[in-house]
């Protein structure tokens, strides 16, 4: 672990004018370069604005929010984005689907008609390694949930990212589909050796795939608690059911609970 | 459709529109017939058909009269109606200042409107294209700006932290996304548009079916009469289908379950 690549320090965060929801407040948090972050918390915590802070998306009225060393004060086109929902254009085949965010990715924009082989080469191999080969010619409704979101990972990562940012990817998903695509994020981040920041709310999911665990509060949302798991990688599904696993996720599911309590 | 090239048995969902229209005619033709209904009151198929064949110069001359006047204004209604419906899409604010503006407009019955567009322009073929235009704007309008408002907000956010500007955001989601709702609101658009040339014929014109049948009427011609009505049915039936089929072709992936199952 070298420098950190995502820096939040102190940041208030309000939406709807000076009287509106304080939604995050004295959040402080940082985010090693190459690291698996998770972010876990009790729902209406702040989650999703922790991720748009991030992104640039939304610019926070006190406190510095700080990417690669530059602060963040308009969206920065170096992070991928995964949700919940896959939100594949159904217009575009799979393939074409990956490629958008070359079409909007101003470094990529201009060389995408004379290169677009080479990008279309990348996005397969990217549809290989998340074991969806030969099926970007397919539509997006002609593919499972579980496809369509392996999918939607491969358009996060077409640009080469350096952050990439998951927004409960796998909420919607079965526990079989789920596991599967945990193993891929997990071989994804082991290849490509990009910054991950996860947020869910699901702790077996957190402490098997992340290095640090930090869990927020009830609104509005600071990070009460920073948990390092302490697991060796390569990780194995199998490491779901040991016993240390297991006291981890008891331990934070107890830090939860009091974050509950005390909103 | 495997039903027919077998030869088993007669697909009866295919034939269905066929026969019922068959059917009504028959109904028509039997009441007329049975309750002895004079000619002024309501004439049977056969009559009715007799007097298309009779004035065919005529039917054929003011049929065309219509129809040109119709998709002219249903042109601009379409050219119109996108324009603005990606201008109202485009932004909350002119969304806000516009959208009761257009309510209100469009709850004004259009045939009150004609005098105004015959002081402007004269009798004649301008008002029944500007009244075709104006009834069938407003679906194109709602349902362009419905497709640009109803973006998934992760979408958005995917295409903005990647630095894309509006324009991006319009030309790559919001459009294509909107194709389902305007090649939807076409059928409904030109369906209007018959509604409100043949108003303006009725009211003010020389020509087109509306006219013809207002002629007809006050010389107790009810046979033509019935004549422009069967007309104007095909007509929309026509144009209808003719906007069906340009969905389907245009927006085929909307209908996904058709698709994935071929």
């Amino acid at each position: 672990m070298s420098s950190p690549l995502v820096t939040i320090s102190d940041v208030q965060m309000r939406y709807g004018g000076a009287e509106g929801t304080l939604a995050v407040e004295n959040l402080t948090l940082a985010v090693d370069k190459g690291e698996f972050a998770a972010v876990v918390g009790p729902s209406g915590c702040g989650k999703s604005t922790l991720m748009r802070l991030v992104t640039g998306l939304h610019i926070p009225q006190q406190g510095v929010v700080e990417v690669a060393g530059n602060r963040v004060t308009k969206p920065v086109s170096m992070v991928g984005m995964a949700f919940q929902n896959p939100t594949m254009l159904p217009w575009r085949t799979t393939l074409d689907n990956i490629l958008l965010p070359l079409e909007v990715v101003d470094k990529h924009r201009r060389r995408l008609r004379a290169n677009r082989a080479d990008y279309v080469a990348k996005a397969e191999k990217l549809l290989e390694t998340v074991g969806l080969k030969g099926f970007g010619e397919k539509y997006p409704w002609q593919l499972s949930g579980g496809m369509q979101q392996r999918a939607s990972l491969c358009r996060a990562l077409i640009h080469e990212p350096e952050l990439l940012m998951l927004d409960e990817p796998f909420g919607a998903l079965d526990s079989f589909t789920r596991e599967e695509l945990w193993c891929v994020i997990r071989d994804l981040h082991a290849a490509q050796g990009v910054t991950i920041v996860l947020v869910t709310h699901d702790l077996r999911e957190a402490v098997f795939l992340a290095d640090r665990i930090f869990v927020m509060s009830a609104r509005p949302g600071r990070i009460v608690r920073e948990q390092v798991v302490p697991f060796s990688r390569p990780r194995d599904l199998e490491l779901l059911y040991q016993a240390d696993f297991n006291d981890i996720v008891h331990e934070l599911r107890g830090n939860i609970a009091d974050a509950r309590k005390a909103a | 459709m495997s039903n027919q090239a077998d030869g088993k048995s007669f697909d009866w969902v295919r034939a269905a529109p066929w026969l019922y229209t068959a059917g009504l005619f028959v109904l028509w033709e039997a009441a007329a017939r049975l309750f002895g209904l004079p000619q002024y009151i309501l004439p049977a198929p056969t009559v009715v058909a007799g007097a298309i064949v009779d004035y065919w110069p005529a039917i054929w001359k003011n049929s065309l009269q219509t129809l040109y006047t119709t998709t002219v204004g249903f042109a601009l209604a379409v050219i119109g109606g996108l324009a603005l419906g990606i201008l109202v899409g485009w932004s909350r604010f002119i969304y806000a200042g516009l959208y009761p503006l257009m309510v209100g407009f469009n709850a004004i019955p259009k045939v009150a409107v004609v005098p105004i567009l015959v002081i402007w322009f004269g009798i004649g073929t301008i008002p029944a294209i500007l009244t075709a235009f104006l009834i069938a704007f407003f679906p194109i309008v709602v349902n362009v700006a419905t497709g640009l408002a109803t973006i998934e907000p992760e979408m958005e956010d995917v295409l903005r932290a990647l630095g894309a500007r509006k324009m991006d955001i319009m030309l790559k989601v919001g459009i294509p996304r909107s194709m389902p709702y305007f090649f939807g609101s076409l059928k409904v658009a030109i369906t209007l548009a018959f509604v409100g040339s043949v108003i303006a014929e009725t009211v003010a014109a020389n020509s087109g079916l509306g006219h013809m049948m207002l002629a007809a009427q006050s010389q107790f011609n009810v046979p033509l009469v019935f004549a422009g009505l069967v007309m104007l049915a095909v007509e929309g039936i026509l144009m209808y289908a003719v906007m069906a089929w340009i969905e389907m072709r245009m927006t085929g992936w909307a209908h996904r379950s058709a698709l994935a199952n071929t």
